[in-house]
Formats: C-alpha cells, sequence, structure tokens
C-alpha cells in the first residue's frame, strides 16, 4: 500500500469523524447541564441546509457555516423553551424536534436538490504540513481544526473553569444548585444552545465539507450515532474523541475491505462500524465508579424552582 | 476527646440569652402558597451570640421562613431588619453578602464533586483551587471539622457531609447561621462534637438560628425558642427553663401521649423471624456489603437496629424484604420456614410485611390513590382485593377507610393521591396500610423520619401493640432515641456488621454511640452466631 493511498485513508476517517465529533461534543455539554436533548439529528439536518443555502446563494461558504451555526442554535432554543421554560418532557420534545428538523430541512433544501456546491478548501499549516505521514494532520479543512480546538476548550472548561463547575453542579443535582442560588434555568438554557451550536456546525461539515452538496436526510442517522457516543464515552470529551475517531474508521475500513470483495456478507461489514464503537467504548467504561462519578444524575429531569 | 470534654463543661453552666439589640429582625412575615398561608405574621428576633431555637411540628412553617430569610423564598408580605436596617433578601447570594450562612437538613451538596469544587460552588470570590484548599484546612482545624478537601462527597459519611456544609458556611464569614435539624443523621458523639463547634462559634458573636424537634437537645445548648404552629408564632421561651414534655406540648398545641408498654415482652416465645450467617456483595460501588449477620426476633418483641445513615441498612432491608434475594434460602427464615431465595410477595404469604425508608417513591406511588395503593402490598395476601383475578376497587377503598380511620390519617378528599399526603399522613397510612394485616413479622425501615411527634407516638404505640399481640417486629432506625424507647433488644450495624444484640434495658445512649461508631465492628464477625439474647 502507498504512502499516498495510506494518506488518503487517514484523511477520510478523520473527514468520516468530524462530524460526530462536533454533534456529540456539543451534547456532551447539553447532557452534563443535565438536559437530554434527542433532537441532534435533526438540529444536524437544518444545519447541514442552511449552511449549503446560505454559502450557495451567498457564494461565501464562512456565511454558510455561520448560517448553519443559527439554524442549529435557533432549534435548540425551540428545544430550550420547551423543555425549560414550559417544562415538556424532554425526550418527546427531543424525538418531536428530530422529526421536525428533518422534514422542515427536506422543504428548505428542495430547490438545492442536485445542486453542486463548493466545498471548504483545505489550510495546510506552513512548516508542519510537509512532514511526513503526520504532515497530513496539517493540512486539514479549517472547521476540523475548529471541532478539535472546542474539544480541547470544553474540556478544559469543564474541568478547569468555575463557569463549567457550575455547569457540573447544575447537571448533577439542581435542586442543591438552585438553593446555593444559581439558576437552573439559564445555566441549562446556555448549555442547550451550545448544543444547538455545534450540532449546526456537524450539519454544515456534511454540506460544505465531507459530500458539498445537499440530498435529503444526508444525516444518515449520524445525530443517534453521536448521542450514543456521549453515553459510552461515559461524558468525558478525550472519549468522545477516540469514539468519533473510531466509529468513523471502520467506517471507512469496512468500505475500502467491501470493495476489496473480502469475503463477509457485506451486511455484516456495514454494520460493523456500530459494533466495534460500542464494544470499543463498552470496554473503556467498565469502570463502575468512574461512569458512576461522570454521569450527570440529573440527566433528563425537569426543573420547576418552587417559589 | 479533649474537645468532647471541654463542651460539656461548658454545657454544664446555664445559658443566658445575650442582652444585645437584634441582629435580624423578621417582622410580619407572611408567605402564601396558593390560598394556603405558610407563614402567618411571624416575627423573629435574633440576637448576636445566641443559639436561637426555631420549633415546630413538620409543616408547622419553619422550613418556609428559613428559606425566606435566605433569599431561596420571596415573602408575600412582612419586612426582615439586619442590624436594624431594612434590607430585601431576593436571593440566597444577596444572603450570603450579608452575613446569613446556611446548613440545609437535606444537604445541599454534589455528590459527583469534590469537598473543594463544592465550597468553591458557594463562594463568590474566585480563588485558585489550592488556596481554598488551604483554607478549608485552616478552617477545619480551628472548628474542630476535620475534613480531606479532595474527596469525593459520596465517599463522604453523612457526619462528614455536614463537615462539609459547615466549613463552607464558615468560609463565608458569617454572623448568622441557620441550621436545619443539623443532628437528626449524627451519632451522639458526633453530635456533641457539633455542639463545641457552635461554642466556639457563639463565643466569637455568630449568632445560630437552630431547627430541631430534638426537644433535649434544644434544652441542652439554646439560648432561647421560638415556638411555631400552623405558621404562627405561638410561644416564645427559655428552653433550659420549660421541661421537654411541655415544649412538645407547645409545639403540637395538645398533650403527646406517653407511650405505653406495661406488659413486658413474653418470654421463651418461638422465633419468628431469623437470619443466619447473611453476606451479600455490594450491589454497586457506593453500597455497603452485607457480612455474616445473624439476628432472631421472636414473637412479641421489638428488636431494634440502631447504627448512622449508610452503614448496610437499606441492604438489610432489602435482604429481608426479598426486594435483592440471596442464593442461600437458609440465610433468612420467616416461622422457620427458609425464604432468603423468594421475592416480596412470596414472603408476604408467608406473614411478613414490610415498610421501606422512603415513603414516597419506594412505600407509595406519589401519583396513585391511596385505594390503588393498598393493592400494592396486598394483592397477594388474601384480603380479597382481587375477584378472580380482576380488581375490586370497592373492597381496596374499603381497606384503605379502615386505615385511614384506625390511624388518624387526615386527608382532603375521601380517596387523594397519596403524593398529595404531608409526611407525617402518608407514613401513617404506609405503616397502617401493613398492621391491618396483623402481620407475623414486621420489618419496618425508619418509621418516624421526619414526622412529627404527634404522629410519631401514634406510629410507636402500634408497633409496641402488634409485638405484643404476638408478632415479630424488626426496627430498623438511626434515630436512637426511638431504639430505646420502643426496642427490647438492640443491635447495631456499622459497615455492614450487625454487632449481637442487648436488651435494652440497661444499656446507655453512650454505649450505642460507640457501636455506632464503628468500635463494637472487630468483635461482630467472630461473636456474630453467638447469639444469646
Amino acid at each position: 500500500m502507498t504512502t499516498l493511498m495510506l494518506e488518503g485513508i487517514l484523511l477520510t476517517i478523520i473527514t468520516a469523524a468530524t462530524p460526530l465529533l462536533f454533534a456529540s461534543i456539543g451534547e456532551l455539554v447539553t447532557e452534563r447541564s443535565g438536559v437530554l436533548n434527542l433532537g441532534v439529528e435533526g438540529m444536524m439536518a437544518m444545519g447541514a441546509v442552511v449552511g449549503f443555502a446560505v454559502a450557495h446563494s451567498t457564494g461565501n461558504i464562512a456565511l454558510g457555516v455561520v448560517g448553519a451555526i443559527v439554524a442549529g442554535m435557533a432549534m435548540a432554543a425551540l428545544f430550550g423553551v420547551v423543555t425549560l421554560i414550559f417544562v415538556a418532557n424532554q425526550v418527546a420534545s427531543g424525538l418531536a424536534l428530530t422529526l421536525f428538523g428533518l422534514g422542515l430541512s427536506g422543504l428548505i433544501g428542495d430547490a438545492f436538490v442536485g445542486v453542486p456546491g463548493a466545498g471548504l478548501a483545505r489550510v495546510s499549516i506552513p512548516g508542519l504540513s510537509d512532514l511526513p505521514v503526520v504532515g497530513l494532520l496539517f493540512r486539514l479543512d479549517p472547521l476540523t481544526y475548529l471541532a478539535v480546538a472546542i474539544t480541547i476548550a470544553v474540556s478544559w472548561f469543564l474541568f478547569r473553569m468555575r463557569g463549567g463547575l457550575i455547569l457540573r453542579a447544575v447537571g448533577d443535582s439542581h435542586v442543591s444548585a438552585h438553593a446555593l442560588g444559581y439558576s437552573v434555568i439559564r445555566v441549562r438554557f446556555m448549555a442547550v444552545l451550545f448544543g444547538g451550536a455545534c450540532a449546526g456546525l456537524a450539519g454544515a461539515y456534511l454540506s460544505l465539507v465531507y459530500t458539498p452538496q445537499w440530498t435529503q436526510a444526508m444525516t444518515a442517522g449520524r445525530g443517534w450515532i453521536a448521542l450514543a457516543l456521549v453515553v459510552f464515552a461515559t461524558w468525558l470529551p478525550g472519549r468522545v474523541v477516540i469514539g468519533a475517531l473510531l466509529f468513523g474508521g471502520v467506517s471507512i475500513l469496512q468500505l475500502h475491505a467491501q470493495a476489496l470483495g473480502v469475503g463477509v456478507p457485506s451486511q455484516f461489514l456495514s454494520a460493523l462500524p456500530y459494533l466495534t464503537t460500542i464494544v470499543v467504548l463498552v470496554i473503556i467504561s467498565r469502570n463502575r465508579a468512574l461512569v458512576r462519578a461522570n454521569t450527570p444524575a440529573a440527566l433528563g429531569q425537569s426543573f420547576v424552582p418552587d417559589r | 476527646m479533649e474537645l468532647i470534654k471541654e463542651g460539656a463543661a461548658s454545657m454544664a453552666q446555664s445559658r443566658h440569652r445575650p442582652d444585645s439589640p437584634p441582629l435580624l429582625h423578621a417582622i410580619g412575615i407572611t408567605k402564601l402558597f396558593g390560598s394556603f398561608k405558610a407563614n402567618d405574621g411571624i416575627d423573629l428576633a435574633i440576637r448576636p451570640g445566641e443559639i436561637h431555637a426555631l420549633l415546630g411540628e413538620n409543616g408547622a412553617g419553619k422550613s418556609t421562613l428559613v428559606k425566606i430569610l435566605y433569599g431561596v423564598l420571596q415573602p408575600t408580605e412582612g419586612r426582615i431588619l439586619w442590624k436594624g436596617q431594612p434590607v430585601g433578601i431576593p436571593n440566597p447570594s444577596t444572603a450570603r453578602k450579608l452575613g446569613v450562612g446556611m446548613v440545609f437538613q437535606h444537604f445541599s451538596l454534589f455528590e459527583a464533586l469534590t469537598v473543594v469544587e463544592n465550597i468553591a460552588l458557594a463562594l463568590s470570590d474566585r480563588k485558585s483551587r489550592s488556596a481554598l484548599a488551604r483554607e478549608i484546612e485552616t478552617i477545619s482545624l480551628e472548628y474542630g471539622l476535620p475534613l480531606n478537601p479532595c474527596s469525593v462527597i459520596a465517599d463522604l459519611s453523612v457526619g462528614e457531609r455536614q463537615r462539609v456544609e459547615i466549613v463552607r458556611c464558615l468560609l463565608q464569614n458569617p454572623e448568622l447561621i441557620i441550621m436545619d435539624e443539623p443532628t437528626s443523621v449524627l451519632t451522639p458523639q458526633e453530635a456533641d462534637d457539633l455542639f463545641v463547634t457552635l461554642d466556639r462559634l457563639t463565643a466569637r458573636g455568630c449568632a445560630v438560628l437552630y431547627i430541631s424537634h430534638r426537644l433535649e437537645e434544644v434544652k441542652r445548648i439554646c439560648h432561647h425558642a421560638t415556638i411555631l404552629r400552623h405558621g404562627k408564632v405561638v410561644s416564645e421561651c427559655d428552653p433550659q427553663k420549660e421541661t421537654a414534655a411541655k415544649l412538645a406540648t407547645m409545639m403540637v398545641g395538645v398533650e403527646v401521649r406517653k407511650l405505653s408498654s406495661d406488659l413486658p415482652p413474653p418470654q421463651n416465645t418461638r422465633t419468628r423471624l431469623s437470619v443466619q450467617n447473611l453476606s451479600m456483595p455490594q450491589p454497586h460501588p457506593f453500597a455497603v456489603a452485607l457480612s455474616n449477620i445473624t439476628l432472631e426476633v421472636k414473637a412479641g418483641e421489638v428488636m431494634g437496629i440502631a447504627g448512622i445513615a449508610g452503614n448496610g441498612q437499606g441492604e438489610l432491608f432489602d435482604a429481608l424484604s426479598g426486594e435483592r434475594p440471596c442464593h442461600a434460602a437458609n440465610s433468612v427464615s420467616i416461622d422457620g420456614k427458609p425464604c432468603g431465595d423468594m421475592g416480596v410477595t412470596a414472603r408476604r404469604r408467608m406473614g411478613a410485611a414490610f415498610v421501606p425508608e422512603e415513603r414516597l417513591g419506594h412505600g407509595a406511588v406519589p401519583r396513585m390513590r391511596l385505594s390503588d395503593n393498598v393493592l400494592l402490598t396486598r394483592h397477594a395476601t388474601g384480603d380479597g382485593l382481587l375477584r378472580g383475578g380482576v380488581l375490586n376497587p370497592d373492597a381496596a377503598r374499603e381497606l384503605s377507610d379502615r386505615v385511614s380511620r384506625s390511624f388518624d390519617v387526615r386527608k382532603g378528599t375521601p380517596d387523594p393521591e397519596a403524593g398529595s399526603l404531608s409526611g407525617g399522613n402518608l407514613q401513617k397510612f404506609v405503616i397502617g396500610r401493613e398492621i391491618d394485616r396483623q402481620p407475623g413479622v414486621l420489618v419496618v425501615s425508619q418509621p418516624t423520619w421526619g414526622v412529627d411527634a404527634g404522629a410519631a407516638a401514634i406510629i410507636r404505640q402500634a408497633l409496641i401493640d402488634l409485638a405484643r399481640s404476638g408478632s415479630a417486629i424488626l426496627v430498623i432506625s438511626q434515630d436512637l432515641d426511638e431504639v430505646l424507647e420502643i426496642a427490647d433488644h438492640v443491635a447495631v450495624i456499622s459497615k455492614g456488621h450487625l454487632s449481637p444484640s442487648r436488651p435494652t434495658s440497661g444499656l446507655t445512649r453512650e454505649e450505642i454511640g460507640l457501636l455506632m461508631g464503628g468500635m463494637g465492628e472487630p468483635h461482630s464477625a467472630d461473636r456474630g452466631t453467638a447469639y444469646a439474647g
């Protein structure tokens, strides 16, 4: 196998992993605050279509990305109003958000089906991008760098900053946080909005980088994978990266295996990414004390202040 | 030990209420929840350097008043003066800035976070974690509250958690500390340590608003008491000059019935509940493993299991009730028949009944009516609640009415949802539901937890009466006074080990207290089988 081919495979793995990383890191922050938003798939779809539409009509891809973020946040705000202010059931509202997002994105995107889009150009970091093999890590598209930066920032925020401590406290016990005088609803609303922005970015990545075009339901279940990754990664950002790369990696490798004609039923190969990711993450999260310490205790519970 | 002696010495002197203008003066505080008056024109003056008791039954409005003073709730009417100046307390952080700190009854700690993180959350200034950790160590030494700043809360005992709450409070340099039922979860020794800390605080001019319904304790440490009933101040007094019975009467409004167990426990009766070498692994990392537990309860007696929360009480209850059956059938026997591997319903059919600790969610389903809740434990025990597999709602309602009548369960409508009853009334209902069956064996956990004095007396009397009628009763309780009051024999559970049982008469609080602290534990493993009764 030539270096070029290897680099090509590695590159596709990273591109496959990036949207998952965006969506899961956003959902991780949302869930750490105690809110379970099952609408990731819908927010991603809206991000994808709005991102493509804005980029296509303005000719400015950066504006498209901003549009996707705004679309994701708007969807998240809708979810936040329904579940945090009107205290609706989070599971039902999240499922509704997914259905709504998939439907609305199809409606908006109808005019853009089959329209060729311009992909986001890669950015080379001078000096580093010429290194053998690892050089490819410095010849990626700007959104991938952003995903890595967001992951590091979220990790730092959650475990090193006061705001992150408050966010985790709200997700651990909203009653105690309220008694100490923190605004549970405000903290959660901001976490939900951040989750929406990240899901929007994940959608933008799909329609502007991964396959630069719009097709209906192009999120293809990635929102659900992202949700599962958060749980199996025991709400730790570092493990989300592992999970995303693993899923991306196996899904690309199984494509190559199918192309090479390996004597394994293709259905099994297609299922392989799901199986491997789940098995590996289950194995690394066997430490039950760690799982218990990191699971937001108030996850999915609605909060109504008693005044 | 030195601390305890020092505390005992200072407590021996009589206490005088400091004669100074009030630090905090609440005037005409009224709080409405809908049409319900939780607080009705309450006046309260707290002077610097005093321990001021706030007494009242459950639902008398103590918690509401305290939440208003701490800014968690807003009063509908009334004003608050702080050092003579009118102030508004819109939220807890304003209260903290004024100098009001609070130690909560149900701890407001975050289980998944460390001690430092928990304390950092309550402080408004942002200093580094390591500086804060050093400060915590200094304060905890100064007040005799040893703490490791890096421990995760989930790993701490209840007493240690309370220390975290107190240290958190002290770091804000409060002038008034509000304490809600601080000793309800402590051993007698831990409570003594707390009183020493309180004395050190008041010596520095800090005031303490002390909420408790342990009257002996209030008599011992408080300078002044304000008594609430139905949201109103009914009396103010010097608790040291009143008897506990007088204080209780003021709280309840009527005289509290004295318990009567004139009949001594019958001698040489048969064993109805027997546990032999019961061991169970931990069900999850933060639970307690049971090791080699042996006990016998005979017909006609009440056996008490004392111990500090989280030492295996819940696990023992689950093993006895069959919520978590064990593999060895012989480890638990009811009336001589092994049942260790059977489930709850099978054990009920053998004549046993069980009342778990949490009444809401475990003992009763909050959103179901009382008559439906009756079905949950009585459906399989031949009470005619089922006809050919079909529910008989009339019979269930009749049964629920009978329980309500005989246990004086006060309710707004004939068949309300369980969740709408007050704690005391629901507890009477949940216990009455089982006692109504006249079970041969009754295992009950925390029978009067958070229940007012009147309801507690009814429940305790009913337990004694049931025992004297020939049943065997096992009471698991953290309330030492309760155990000493109703049990004929006591054993202490500590870290999953059960001490040998001893007759209650002739046993002192201090002896039990030492066992509760785990001092008796090394012996329990080898003496566990030597039950002598």
